[in-house]
């Protein structure tokens, strides 16, 4: 079943310059459909400015969408009452990108963490809170000992890990995680990623994850979702997006993914011209100014996504690029590079 | 810039309208009927209806500040409830001791803050700096009423050499004028010159590390020529700053000044105002006051916005 | 389009490899609260500890004034009127016979309650109109914002005899003025700081924990904010001193036989020759007004060390 239903979603930003100033629109999140299933990781790939963070924040019910639909358990969530909203921040969390912002430096970890539990009412004796946050702090792999530190006492990795134990507190059953391990070094991102899947397991959670690192999504997704300009352009489950990309751009981007394999040879597709500005997307297919395979017909109209192959949809109209799916592009990875537990 | 100039008066105008509001509401807010505080007690139930009536107190209070700001704008203050005077007349007479005391006491600020911030900022942590920067800090934390009459005693008393009041018109003769005004000066421009050389020094210090200085040097120019063109002009605009906010302060401590030395100024205007009950003439006087400030302070922000065009030019 | 890319040879930078190890971290102690640490800070730093014993002699002296005073300050010796320093009366008497030194000791107490009073007023008013406006924002922010610049508009010797010219002169009036006159620049100071840390990442995340906004104002908004309030309410008191003397020495402000150092300085101004009617007091509020002035220096300098940590 869909936990989370996105329908037409809209985000756009106002700006204004001064008084009499122009006025410039950005549409962030443009017109994107999306569901997520109960107990899967969905991955939400682009690159800065594709508008995936901003589809957090919404879905998260951080910010609120200029238009469109997301529906949380069929409950539509943008008309929630304030208590409504309470019950859904039990249910929902998010976990933040940079560790160094995302906790509050003049608040000790044990306080953090009790939090959650005293705004929704969990909190019980002194002594059950202080076992809750022991409890929270053994499940993300720190010493409850360090429970009275402040967090500029920690390492950008273990913040991260507190996050986790803050989201975790309330017993969630669904987490956005908006770019959790980018800010991290290659070493510590395996390290959190491997604590996200084992508490994914242990504790039933179905995860949005947000990520513009596709060697990391592909060792956590159930499925990937690919984001350009505020658009989805392809959607598929894991293996299959990686192994047959059927979206030019997602073919790029695989083709450039670095492979520690020397004598591999491959086609690596280099992408023409730089990103276009989102205050004036191209348009049609918001990705055709950078298409190898662009046709004139692609400005004329935005290309609906559609299902291609079971369960995989892309936004193109190019259905003869579709047939040959060009092994070589997808990346080989052997047992020594997926992540060490 | 026109456009810049706009917008901050349009900025302005909210600030003067509720700045008028406010002083007009002295008078409203008196607690009970102002014409007790106005008229002493012995007046009859009379004169007071008759006063409550030429003030306008019995109509509605947006009709009376109507009415009050259309007669402020053509220029009536009113008239002081003391000795039947026009305030604007008493405002016109005040103006010039002002004006000329803080014109010197910012320019006596200026020329001992200044030069000192540099030499301090130059020789950093050097005894000389230390001196200055804690004779800056004395200058800072020091009443102004209290060098007034250390200076009294020293220059009127002790050594005879200034009288400790008394005014005369700067146009009528200069000399005598300033002589007059000495002790004055230096009494409201001393705190001032204290914040000057903080703000030079401070400005200075973090000039004097910045690379397009360290290019000048590197390009083989002169010590004195980097300091005077370079470094200098780009420290000047927080200290000009300064300066400008400043203003608004020093016309308070002008007000303690003016009543010590006996200056007829703005501020001793509305000293006596509030011991003689003399609303309007307080009224007028703080109006004057503080318009005068926000009009300055525009003028602050524009020489300033002028100075950063050149600069990032 | 290279940035989408993770290049493994990253891994390979051993300077890079985060080690989670809580024993090693459990060996460094744990951090002190941290108004323990500023209060360290200061004290190391030469003004700033000047002037914390400044305060202390003032705090002592304003609690323990009647035991200080070796005479009561409104009973008047009629036969040692304007008595120069003496063996009986060691900073001589005033123009009614009364010791001075007993009237500088007593009128600390004045000085050190409206100080402490009207400066805690103004920090209370003030941080809650700078955080309801810097959190609020909108048309809300704008309306404070405007009343603001027009409070600062007036010279804040000004705004207080406005204030007192309508309220009439005495010494609460004079606390009530002072602390209204400090309002604004808090609410600037502190709106300034709000604006900064409201889009911080973990305002957003307490809010995504379910937080109210009361709950983000007090809990999350003001601990970032406090810091610089307590600079500016020590460089306020300096200058809510210097005020309440200037009001009292109008007249204004402490009202007979209320002893003030402002008001003692007036009446020296009617008896030149008997200067140590205007040395002494005027002397005391000098040092204490630096006192206060250094404390505040120190307490800036702490807290921006801090900010460097």
């Amino acid at each position: 079943m869909n936990l989370v239903e996105i329908k037409d979603l809209r985000r756009q930003f106002v700006q204004k310059n001064g008084l009499f100033g122009k006025v410039a629109k950005v549409n962030a999140v443009n017109d994107v459909s999306l569901n997520v299933v109960h107990g899967e990781v969905l991955a939400l790939v682009g690159e800065s400015g594709s508008g995936k963070s901003t589809m957090g924040r919404l879905v998260a019910q951080l910010d609120r969408p200029t238009s469109g639909e997301i529906r949380y358990r069929g409950e539509s969530v943008t008309s929630f009452t304030k208590q409504q909203l309470l019950q859904f921040r039990r249910r929902v969390q998010m976990i933040f990108q940079d560790p160094f912002s995302s906790l509050n430096p003049h608040m000790r970890v044990r306080a953090m963490l009790a939090e959650p539990l005293h705004i929704h009412g969990l909190a019980g004796s002194r002594q059950k809170v202080g076992a809750r946050v022991e409890q929270l702090m053994a499940a993300v792999g720190l010493s409850p000992t360090l429970a009275d530190r402040f967090p500029h006492e920690f390492s950008g990795g273990q913040r991260q890990r507190l996050s986790i134990a803050r989201a975790l507190a309330v017993e969630p059953e669904f987490i956005v995680a908006d770019e959790a391990v980018s800010a991290l070094d290659v070493s510590t991102q395996a390290q959190v990623v491997n604590l996200l899947s084992k508490l994914r397991r242990d504790f039933k959670l179905t995860v949005l994850f947000i990520s513009h690192n596709l060697a990391v999504v592909q060792n956590v997704a159930d499925r990937v979702a690919v984001l350009y300009l505020g658009r989805v352009l392809e959607l598929a489950p894991t293996e299959e997006l990686f192994r047959r990309p059927l979206h030019p751009y997602t073919r790029a981007l695989l083709s450039a993914i670095p492979v520690p394999d020397p004598t591999l040879r491959r086609q690596r597709i280099v992408l023409r011209g730089e990103i276009p500005s989102p205050m004036r997307p191209p348009t049609g297919c918001v990705f055709r100014t950078r298409c190898p395979h662009a046709l004139a017909e692609c400005a004329t109209a935005v290309p609906p996504l559609r299902q291609l192959a079971d369960g995989h949809f892309s936004a193109c109209i190019r259905d003869d690029l579709m047939v040959e799916a060009r092994p070589d592009t997808a990346p080989q990875t052997t047992t020594a590079d997926r992540v060490i537990s | 810039m026109i456009r810049y100039i706009i917008s901050r008066l349009m900025q302005m105008l909210p600030v003067l309208f509720i700045v008028s509001v406010a002083v007009f509401s002295m008078t409203l807010l008196l607690p009970g009927d102002p014409t007790f505080s106005m008229l002493d007690e012995h007046a009859t139930s009379e004169e007071r209806q008759a006063l409550r009536e030429r003030l306008g107190l019995d109509m509605p209070v947006p009709v009376q500040y109507a009415k009050w700001a259309q007669n402020v704008l053509s220029g009536d203050f009113g008239r002081s409830l003391r000795n039947g005077e026009p305030v604007i007349e008493m405002l016109m007479q005040r103006v010039p001791a002002t004006t000329q005391l803080a014109i010197m006491a910012i320019i006596l600020a200026t020329l001992i803050g200044v030069p000192l911030g540099i030499i301090s900022a130059l020789n950093r942590n050097s005894i000389g700096d230390v001196a200055a920067t804690s004779a800056g800090m004395f200058a800072m934390a020091m009443p102004s009423f209290w060098l007034a009459m250390l200076l009294i005693m020293f220059f009127s008393i002790h050594l005879r050499w200034l009288p400790p009041s008394g005014y005369i018109p700067f146009v009528k003769d200069p000399i005598a004028s300033m002589r007059l005004m000495l002790m004055p000066t230096i009494t409201l421009g001393t705190v001032m010159a204290g914040l000057i050389l903080r703000q030079t020094r401070t400005s200075m210090l973090a000039v004097l590390s910045a690379d397009y200085v360290r290019t000048a040097r590197a390009k083989g120019l002169g010590e004195h020529r980097v300091i005077l063109r370079h470094a200098l002009r780009n420290a000047m605009i927080p200290i000009v700053t300064v300066v400008g906010m400043q203003m608004g302060t020093m016309l308070g401590g002008a007000a303690i000044a003016e009543s010590v030395f006996s200056l007829p100024g703005l501020g001793q205007m509305v000293v006596d105002g509030i011991f003689n009950r003399d609303f309007p003439a307080v009224q007028g006087a703080i109006l004057v006051i503080v318009t005068f400030i926000l009009f300055l302070n525009l003028l602050v922000d524009i020489v300033y916005a002028w100075i950063d065009r050149r600069v990032s030019r | 389009m290279t940035e989408l890319n993770q290049s493994r040879a990253d891994a390979f930078e051993p300077d890079q490899v985060d080690i989670a190890d809580p024993d090693t971290l459990a060996l460094s102690p744990p951090s002190a609260p941290e108004w323990r640490i500023i209060l360290k800070s200061l004290m190391r730093h030469r003004l700033g500890s000047v002037g914390l014993v400044v305060c202390l002699i003032v705090l002592v002296t304003a609690l323990f004034a009647p035991l200080l005073a070796p005479y009561d300050p409104a009973v008047s010796d009629y036969e040692a009127i304007l008595t120069p320093p003496s063996a009986e009366h060691l900073l001589g008497t005033d123009d009614l016979g009364r010791d001075i030194l007993s009237r500088i000791i007593w009128s600390s107490q004045v000085s050190l309650q409206v100080s402490l009073i009207a400066v805690s007023v103004a920090i209370v008013g003030g941080s809650l109109v700078g955080m309801i406006s810097g959190y609020a924002g909108g048309w809300i922010d704008d309306i404070i914002m405007r009343v603001v610049d027009a409070m600062m508009a007036f010279p804040s010797l000004i705004l207080a005899l406005g204030i007192v010219a309508v309220l009439g002169p005495s010494l609460t009036n004079a606390m009530i003025a002072i602390a209204v006159v400090n309002i604004p620049d808090i609410s600037r100071l502190v709106r300034a700081q709000v604006l900064a840390v409201r889009h911080m990442d973990f305002v957003m995340a307490a809010k995504g924990v379910g937080a109210g906004r009361v709950r983000i104002m007090f809990r999350h908004i003001w601990p970032s904010v406090a810091g610089n309030v307590l600079v500016y309410a020590s460089l306020s008191a300096a200058g809510a001193l210097i005020t309440e003397s200037s009001l009292s020495f109008l007249g204004l402000g402490a009202q007979p036989p209320t002893p003030s150092w402002g008001s003692m300085l007036a009446s020296g101004m009617q008896y030149w020759n008997a200067w140590w009617m205007s040395v002494f007091p005027g002397s005391a509020l000098f040092i204490v007004a630096l006192g206060f002035n250094f404390v505040g220096d120190g307490l800036r300098d702490a807290l921006d060390s801090r900010i460097v940590d």
